[in-house]
């Protein structure tokens, strides 16, 4: 296990990631001009997940983090999907 | 005692990332409410919001989602190129960060003048006339958009900061935990800004 080196991610890994998420970013964009009814706004949300999870990934070093950072932002996220399920529970079925 | 100095130094930068990502997760919940109220609201109005939504410019929008995804990757280059001891470097990669986040500001504030020009703001009578769902929707747009450039403008003082900072050698290879947290908190208004662009902008 390596202590306490700086892990350095190289200039070029950064500018993939952002021709990567300008690629999804259009995606989106054409995407949703295709009428598909409830399924347009999860597959926006699917796509923009995956660009959030890029960058949380790679622009804040997520990947050469700790475990314990890693599952401290996997519980956040997770906690708040547990928010809007429980919201949308209580909201439904009143 | 000097490899005791480094130690401490070390875990101090663990300590100063990690309170930064704590306060990044409360971030996360203040707009995490905002997107809770749109859900329920958007399920409740979806026609309203549906044509509310297909009045606001796609292309400003992606525009701006260009300028703040590209502000992301130079603030994160801006790093590495400190870790290479590049201080000029990663003076210009700060600096063309900043400017990314001005043409932002500039996009939006044409934006909002425009609608304004349609009388379109919080409060006004034209959003008052209009169905229940557009007015809730409209009210969301310009809080959650309006909380995002407060962020935006907070980000361009940290920046501004760290640019000083570079400039001055203050922060250098051995110490540029300021700039790695300004990163961080530069990238969560990246990330907003990737759920608030489809949600506002391209659902309609």
């Amino acid at each position: 296990m390596k202590n306490q080196e700086t892990h350095s991610t190289g200039y070029l890994t950064y500018a993939i990631v952002l021709i990567g998420l300008l690629a999804l970013t259009t995606l989106s964009v054409a995407v949703t001009g295709i009428h598909l009814g409830a399924f347009t706004v999860a597959l926006a949300l699917l796509i923009a997940s995956i660009k959030v999870a890029f960058v949380l990934a790679v622009f804040m070093h997520l990947r050469s983090e700790n475990l314990f950072l890693k599952l401290a932002v996997a519980g956040v996220f997770v906690l708040f999907a547990l928010v809007i399920i429980i919201t949308f529970f209580d909201y439904l079925f009143r | 005692m000097s490899d005791h100095a480094v130690h401490s130094e070390h875990y101090d930068r663990e300590a100063g990332k990690l309170g930064m990502w704590i306060f990044l997760f409360t971030e996360l919940f203040l707009f995490g409410g905002l997107f809770l109220v749109y859900a329920v609201f958007r399920a409740t109005y979806s026609a309203d919001f549906h044509e509310a939504a297909s009045e606001l410019n796609t292309f400003i929008g992606t525009l701006n989602t260009v300028f703040l995804l590209t502000s992301s990757m130079t603030v994160a280059m801006s790093i590495t190129a400190i870790q290479k001891n590049n201080r000029t470097l990663a003076f210009m990669l700060i600096l063309i960060t900043l400017i990314l986040a001005g043409l932002f500001m500039v996009d939006k504030y044409i934006e909002w003048s425009h609608e304004f020009a349609y009388k379109v703001y919080p409060g006004s009578e034209v959003l008052k006339n209009m169905p229940r769902g557009e007015l809730l929707f409209f009210g969301l747009y310009f809080m959650m958009t309006g909380l995002h450039a407060l962020h935006v403008f907070i980000g361009m003082i940290l920046l501004t900061i760290n640019l000083v900072k570079v400039k001055k050698g203050i922060i250098h290879r051995e110490n540029y935990l300021l700039l790695e947290n300004s990163g961080l908190y530069w990238h969560l208004v990246d990330l907003i800004w990737i759920f608030l662009f489809p949600l506002l902008y391209l659902v309609s």
